[in-house]
């Protein structure tokens, strides 16, 4: 798939493939997207990930657009399958603000919800497979495209900062501004007199300053570090496949010459179909079935080809547990910050 | 891997998705839950109840049942007691109605005995007196002799 282009080498491919689609303004004053990443670099702070920006938006209102179906009929009658996944969702993630949260709070569960579902869907882009989209989006003229919002550290780092935001807006709500501010320089050193006090609350604070600011940190960046590290691993799978590729070609070479027949691939595909449509009709046990494709894929991929896709197969398998985890990390982190901000030390 | 105003985006981008969740996803389906929780545990009280009821109506049926069975067989009895009744009634009837119909046919035999025997000796006393008269030649009066007559009458 990778392979298309003669001139890309490794090392570019995948630095396009790492790259944003950003719109900003040039230094030379003109607004527009930057071709490469030293434009985008250029560009500074007020530039925008258009791909990351449309990406999570789209993500956003999928997830809406589910819930809301739900919703809008939820019934206390007998739920349809649909319903029913749904609510399992939303009871699951009831449960873990109830067991987290300490408190009520008409705002924290759907926060998780939202946090949980979103995420849980953009992290989902991942297993999408890494050429597809920015195919497509180079087909329509767009040079660079990164589906994956969670892979951008701004999109992460921006719903951490969000939820730093929060907490410090409970904290103050909850205990008042001097009560967070005791907080902040009343230990983990304790004293009793003013002047005990006064001697510990500078290294209180410095503590304590590390400790908050530490929060949203590690909760963006954990996600995007995840992400990022399944993302970077796709994108040298599908090297690998295109190098498969390459020797695949190589070896269809050495028995037609440099023109592969049509009728080769015509084959294989019926011969795939025909072993397919046999075990859906019942004509063809499961295991022989898969013997037969394992048995058409080698003959008609040849090795490197079957590598491939099983590498990516199992990294996709491993990942699917990687990225459902990740948004219930996000959650949870942000279910307790925001409950450890609501409690009176 | 810029940092630049998309952290921003991002953030507008989240609140504005929570709200909606908040606002609108939310609330309904958590209703929707919490409703279907309640009607659970209703009808599995419900059902609790309804087994509870059916225990008490089963005992109550076999009860009623073993009731109905007694009152059966006093039925019964009472039925074979009333037809021994009947029968030793009729028994009695039949014989008291041989005895008095024997009675009567007795009684008629007795009266019409005595009937002819009346009739008999009256016969016999004017069959006498006509017997005197022929031999006394001579008419008997028998006003005059009635003593005498009433006492052969009855001697015969």
């Amino acid at each position: 798939m990778a392979g298309s282009s003669e001139n890309v080498t490794t090392s570019e491919y995948i630095s396009h493939h790492l790259q944003n689609l950003t719109f900003g303004q040039h230094p030379d004053g003109s607004w527009g997207l930057a071709h490469g990443a030293q434009e985008a670099a250029a560009m500074g702070f007020w530039a925008i990930h258009v791909d990351t920006v449309f990406w999570s938006l789209v993500l956003g209102a999928i997830f809406y657009g589910l819930f809301r179906a739900v919703a809008k009929k939820a019934n206390s009658g007998v739920p349809s399958r649909f319903q029913a996944a749904i609510e399992a969702i939303v009871e699951f993630v009831d449960t873990s603000v109830r067991e987290a949260f300490h408190g009520t709070s008409k705002f924290i569960a759907p926060l998780a919800l939202t946090l949980f579902v979103w995420i849980f869907l953009m992290n989902f882009m991942d297993l999408i497979p890494v050429d597809w989209l920015p195919w497509v989006a180079a087909q329509a003229g767009v040079e660079y495209q990164k589906v994956v919002p969670t892979t951008d550290v701004n999109a992460t780092m921006g719903m951490a900062l969000t939820v730093f935001l929060m907490i410090i807006y409970f904290s103050i709500k909850i205990k008042g501004v001097g009560g967070f501010i005791a907080e902040l320089t009343g230990q983990p050193f304790a004293a009793k007199g003013p002047v005990g006090r006064a001697v510990f609350f500078l290294p209180n604070l410095l503590l304590e300053l590390v400790a908050l600011l530490a929060k949203p940190v590690s909760l963006g960046l954990r996600l995007f570090g995840n992400l990022y590290a399944g993302e970077l691993i796709f994108i040298l799978i599908a090297v690998v496949f295109t190098a498969g590729a390459g020797l695949v070609a190589s070896g269809l070479a050495s028995m037609f010459g440099n023109h592969v027949p049509a009728w080769f691939f015509i084959v294989a595909v019926v011969a795939v179909c025909l072993t397919l449509w046999l075990n859906l009709t019942d004509k063809l046990d499961t295991k022989k079935t898969l013997y037969f494709l394992a048995a058409e894929m080698l003959l008609f991929g040849g090795l490197a080809f079957l590598g491939g896709q099983l590498m990516h197969f199992g990294w996709a398998v491993f990942h699917l547990l990687v990225i459902t985890l990740q948004a219930f990390i996000f959650m949870m982190l942000t279910i307790v910050y925001l409950s450890q901000a609501h409690e009176h030390h | 891997m810029n940092i630049n105003a998309t952290l921003i985006y991002q953030s507008i981008a989240m609140l504005i998705f929570v709200w909606f969740c908040m606002k609108f996803l939310w609330p309904p389906l958590i209703k929707a839950l919490d409703e279907r929780r309640e009607r659970i545990a209703e009808g599995l009280a419900a059902s609790d109840k309804a087994e509870k009821e059916l225990e008490a109506a089963k005992v109550t049926v076999d009860q009623q049942i073993n009731e109905a069975r007694e009152k059966a067989g006093e039925i019964v009895d009472k039925a074979h007691e009333r037809h021994s009744q009947i029968v030793d009634q009729a028994k009695d009837d039949a014989v008291a109605e041989r005895q008095r119909q024997v009675a009567a046919a007795e009684a008629d035999i007795v009266q019409s005995a005595n009937q002819a025997r009346e009739e008999l000796r009256s016969d016999v006393a004017s069959l006498a007196v006509l017997g005197a008269a022929k031999i006394l030649e001579k008419e008997v009066d028998s006003q005059t002799h009635r003593e005498l007559l009433d006492k052969l009458i009855a001697e015969i």
